[in-house]
């Protein structure tokens, strides 16, 4: 090596929870690899009580996350592509190594993640015009439905799609007014932590989104048991009997549960509202109409 | 129902009667409140207004401690500068009055002396309220015998919240009697009342049992004062004046900690209550940490220069 | 008694932010262009008369010229782009109307008359707003209820009113642009300033050229827009008397037409109202832009058991309402926009006298120069009278009684207009009975004058046709 090369600052990879960058409480990391088998850092593992602390903070920023309007939240997630937007070459050169894509194939999935922030961000007051109702019962009562976040949603990201296929479950989560724990991809933790890094800097409140590094099936058997998480997004799972034991944990105080997909998904596709509309429920209010 | 009854003795005559009228009050729209009170806030109070409103808010504070660490020490150092502010600048005027506890009414008055600024004191069980009657009567009589010119009482918000308003009425118009000549502040503790129409009914039913202030808040509940609460009660003494004649003074506390802010108060005082309020006699501000920031910003429109906390006394 | 009276100082915002040039000339296929004939117009700040700026006139030929700009910006360019596209062009032209909001908001005031509070508060923030809105509806137009892929129309026309200058570009440009089509707009001759500005955020956004095109001229411009042969929808704010008139000239054609006309909204106040709050509602209702306003609350409906009360509050508030310098941010109410407006609010207000109606303003001193009328209101007034029919678009208000619910809905249907109207009860169940029977593109409840680019503004009968806002929006801008 030539004696005046300039020896880079190498990133310490942490926790994301309640906007601050913890390391795990347990002290641990685990290596990750790019995809040429190369050692890239060691990344925070996160443990149980981590994800206990994650979901307090996920639950202490619902109620003011959910009650902002939804105008703001739209420009929220519009600053998180502006943001995404100013680090482009970084996420290109982090999905290339991560993923073992070609610069053509890693820049067109940066380019959507920044576009898919963008498209979710103006759904934030949207959403409601297109689910919500007024309903014309049989009487004098004026009778509406409105769609309401459903409150704290776990969501176990995609194993393949480091960056992509994270953007696509968390955006359409927390666009309605939803907090979020996040189990990053395993093998793939790299463009997760500096998504983070760009959510602290998008004017998206401490706790809205809390990011875990780590394993999958260590963490999130926690996530599916926890009495006070209202969602579960298993997508990342690709264990079919993990996925099985996970749902039935979450049966315990009935959140609505996101299986895995059979087939890997293709990320680029229009996401429709699906993904919006699951951690949505609907209330419905009745008022008489009279003098 | 109208907000100017043709004769109020027959509302007060029963309990009956008393929640009937408060509840036929006008309600109070809770975003259109909020709107005006923001609206009000959005004006641009500059050079000569500025002045003359950062000189009357000085000489409408209340400075105030109510700590269960207060010593004689304290009080004496606080009374010191609420008669001197600025040291540094002597055509600064002194605050209102120096506002503590019933058992350090004696040093606070001694300090003052004869300079003007009053001594208020908190009484009635404060902050709560939730003792007897008799030992709030015996917590006011120590207070004005000790030598406080104004009482700053509580009402008992378990009762008003119950439903129970002849008990809160009665024990303003008992604590009056104690007060004797002393002027009577009476604190709904707005936070705990919750809703506008509450700080409405809440501000009447102490007017009626003969308030001769209404005060926001005890400072020791979160929200204390804010300026919609206090656009409600500006109304109210307003209402109150042209149903009976008879001026009531507006008293917001806890939370005001900027000049910018007590200034909103004042615009809202100006364009709601009206310029007779406009007066240490109908306005206060219960305030600690506000005075340095007054005196910063009246430094500031004096020499030109931001200024800092160096320059101004912790009491 | 208190020994003082709290004088507000003078707090001028400053002009010098925002950089006026001496002369426009037109905005054609993304570049300023001198008009075809040499004719031009002033534009003054009705607050001083002064002079501002000069002003192309456009005419036939320049009108054909933009029309042919944006007819070539659609074919080759803007049906090409990607919804996701617009929605990318429109949201940095949300960016930078914000980024550059305050000398917006200069502007609209020294141009247009209104106080700076509102251009600030309001007018500029609601203009970004819109298109922030309608960006996100640009690539998700499958979802809007219209049916798979509804497509655009293509170039069209549209002409806007001086009460809200840049607000009612945004309600125009916004959900045209992001529906697909391309647009020729002609703003109001008094207040063509805003738009003109805007062609330079429409530059710094790079939008492609020909997309947005911006003619000044006065009637006979607009009437050339609206009779060119390649415009495909036609979209107008203004008066029911000239939207009567493009109805009349689009008949029997093939463009499409949306109008949003006068109004003369009642306000109606029932015994249980927030008493206060709904003061502030009637005089937000009839004062906040110095009642230049289509869905103006002009005229207040009381119950007549609370008559006096509602009205000595009324008289109390009015007295603390600041007239005077726009650009002063204590100002409430600014300069009337023209001297053809004042005189015809001045005429209205002489036949209301006539008629025997008592008319009351707080005292006021008004400037010697500009236009100048205070905020006024008459009583003793009735179903019969002028003022109570024709829309005066002033700070005048006509006051009525009414005695039940039933007769405050027939009162206030009563009229060929059907923008808005404004119901005050603290009685769930009414406002319900109340919305419904009223025939009114928009209800107000307990509030007054608000606007939101997701919430569907229009009117029924005289007061026009179509909605702006929402996903409904959209509708006027679609082949649907």
């Amino acid at each position: 090596m030539p004696s005046d090369a300039r020896l880079d600052v190498r990133k310490t990879y942490k926790l994301f929870i309640g906007g601050a960058f913890p390391r795990s409480e347990s002290g641990r990391t685990y290596e990750a690899f790019d995809a040429k088998g190369n050692f890239v850092a060691n990344v925070a593992q996160a443990s149980r009580k981590d994800a206990r602390d994650a979901v307090l903070a996920a639950r202490k920023a619902y109620g003011g996350w959910s009650t902002r309007t939804p105008y703001n939240r739209g420009q929220i997630l519009y600053r998180v592509a502006e943001m995404l937007e100013g680090r482009r070459e970084q996420f290109v050169a982090e999905v290339q190594a991560g993923e073992g894509a070609t610069k053509k194939q890693a820049t067109a999935a940066v380019d959507a993640s920044i576009d898919r922030w963008v498209w979710y961000a103006g759904w934030a007051d949207k959403i409601a015009q297109v689910t919500g109702s007024a309903n014309a019962v049989a009487g004098p009562y004026f009778d509406f439905s409105v769609p309401e976040p459903t409150g704290v949603v776990a969501i176990v990201a995609p194993q393949e799609s480091a960056l992509l296929g994270l953007v696509s479950v968390v955006a359409p989560a927390i666009v309605t007014g939803n907090t979020v724990v996040v189990v990053s991809s395993y093998e793939r933790p790299i463009p997760a932590v500096t998504l983070s890094e760009v959510l602290a800097t998008s004017d998206l409140p401490g706790g809205v989104v809390n990011l875990l590094t780590g394993d999958p099936a260590e963490v999130a058997p926690w996530l599916a048991s926890h009495m006070d998480v209202n969602a579960i997004d298993l997508t990342g799972i690709g264990n079919a009997v993990l996925a099985r034991s996970l749902e039935q944990e979450a049966a315990e105080n009935l959140k609505r549960v996101v299986r895995p997909q059979p087939t890997p998904a293709d990320w680029a596709v229009d996401p429709g509202i699906e993904r919006m509309t699951t951690f949505l429920e609907t209330k419905t209010v009745w008022h008489p109409i009279g003098i | 129902m109208t907000t100017t009854p043709a004769s109020l003795d027959d509302v007060t005559a029963s309990a009956t009667s008393l929640r009937r009228f408060l509840a036929g009050l006008p309600g109070v729209d809770q975003v259109g409140a909020e709107a005006r009170a923001a609206t009000l806030a959005s004006r641009s109070i500059k050079t000569t207004a500025k002045q003359y409103a950062l000189d009357l808010a000085i000489r409408m504070v209340d400075l105030t401690t109510l700590e269960g660490q207060d010593t004689p020490g304290k009080v004496r150092a606080l009374s010191a500068k609420a008669m001197r502010p600025d040291p540094a600048d002597p055509s600064c005027p002194a605050v209102a009055a120096v506002c503590v506890y019933p058992d350090l009414v004696a040093t606070a008055k001694q300090q003052v002396g004869t300079s003007g600024v009053k001594v208020a004191s908190v009484a009635t069980g404060f902050p709560s309220g939730r003792t007897s009657l008799d030992v709030k009567v015996a917590d006011t009589k120590d207070a004005v015998a000790a030598g406080a010119d104004e009482v700053d009482m509580v009402i008992d918000r378990g009762a008003f919240l119950a439903g129970d308003v002849r008990t809160v009425y009665d024990e303003i118009v008992t604590t009056k009697a104690a007060a004797g000549d002393a002027h009577l502040k009476v604190i709904l503790e707005t936070g705990e009342l919750a809703t506008y129409d509450n700080v409405r009914r809440a501000s009447w039913l102490a007017m009626l049992a003969g308030a001769d202030f209404i005060k926001t808040s005890t400072g020791k509940v979160q929200p204390a004062a804010t300026l919609p609460v206090t656009l409600v009660m500006l109304e109210a003494v307003r209402d109150f004046r042209v149903a009976t004649g008879r001026q009531v003074g507006v008293k917001p506390a806890g939370g005001i900690r900027t000049a910018k802010d007590a200034i909103r108060y004042l615009v809202t005082v100006n364009e709601v209550a009206g310029p007779d309020w406009l007066d240490p006699d109908w306005f206060r501000f219960g305030a600690s940490s506000l005075l340095n920031d007054l005196l910063a910003q009246r430094t500031k429109m004096l020499t030109g220069r931001y200024s800092g906390p160096d320059y101004f006394t912790l009491d | 008694m208190a020994d003082s009276v709290f004088e507000y100082a003078p707090a001028p915002e400053r002009r010098d932010i925002v950089d006026i040039a001496t002369s426009y000339g037109l905005f054609i296929d993304g570049k300023f262009v001198d008009g075809s004939d040499a004719k031009t117009f002033k534009t003054i700040s009705p607050a001083s008369e002064e002079v501002l700026a000069e002003i192309t006139e456009a005419g036939e030929a320049d009108v054909d010229a933009a029309v042919k700009a944006a007819r070539r910006a659609y074919d080759r360019v803007w049906s090409k782009t990607s919804g996701r596209d617009r929605g990318k062009y429109l949201y940095r032209i949300a960016r930078i109307l914000a980024e550059r909001s305050r000398e917006f908001a200069v502007l609209e005031s020294l141009d247009n008359g209104k106080p700076i509070r509102e251009s600030r508060d309001v007018d500029v923030p609601l203009s970004s707003a819109w298109f922030f809105y309608y960006a996100g509806w640009a690539d998700k137009l499958d979802y809007a209820g219209f049916g798979p892929d509804p497509k655009p129309l293509g170039v069209a026309a549209q002409v806007i009113p001086w009460n809200f200058p840049l607000m009612m570009l945004a309600w125009k440009i916004a959900p045209a642009l992001a529906a697909g089509n391309t647009v020729v707009l002609k703003p109001a001759e008094t207040t063509p300033l805003t738009a003109l500005l805007f062609a330079d955020v429409v530059q710094q956004a790079e939008l492609p050229p020909g997309v947005v095109n911006i003619v000044t001229g006065a009637g006979p411009t607009g009437q050339a827009l609206v009779a060119h042969p390649d415009v495909d929808k036609v979209a107008f704010t203004g008066s029911t008397e000239v939207g009567r008139a493009i109805a009349k000239a689009v008949a029997g054609g093939r463009k499409k037409l949306t109008l949003e006309l006068g109004g003369k909204a009642a306000n109606v106040i029932f015994d249980d109202a927030p008493i206060d709050q709904a003061v502030e509602g009637i005089v937000n209702g009839i004062f906040f832009n110095q009642g230049h306003v289509c869905c103006a609350g002009s005229r207040l409906l009381v119950q007549e058991s609370v008559y006096d009360d509602v009205l000595a509050s009324l008289k109390r508030r009015m007295a603390t309402l600041r007239v005077g310098d726009p650009l002063d941010k204590n100002t409430d109410i600014g300069a009337i926009n023209s001297a053809e407006q004042l005189a015809r609010i001045k005429m209205l207000s002489e036949v209301g006298d006539a008629e025997g109606a008592e008319r009351w303003s707080p005292p006021c001193e008004l400037p010697d120069d500009g236009f100048w009328f205070p905020p006024t209101i008459f009583t003793g007034v009735s179903q019969a009278h002028r003022i109570a029919r024709e829309e005066i678009f002033g700070p005048v208000l006509s006051i009525l009684t009414f005695r039940t619910p039933a007769e405050a809905v027939e009162k206030a249907n009563n009229t060929p207009y059907g923008l808005s109207a404004g119901v005050w009860t603290e009685k769930g169940s009414r406002i319900l009975w109340m919305a419904d029977q009223l025939r009114a593109g928009v209800v107000w409840a307990n509030t007054f004058n608000r606007f939101d680019p997701a919430s569907p503004f229009g009117g029924y009968k005289e007061s026009g046709y179509g909605r702006e806002g929402g996903r409904h929006g959209l509708e006027a801008y679609l082949a649907v």
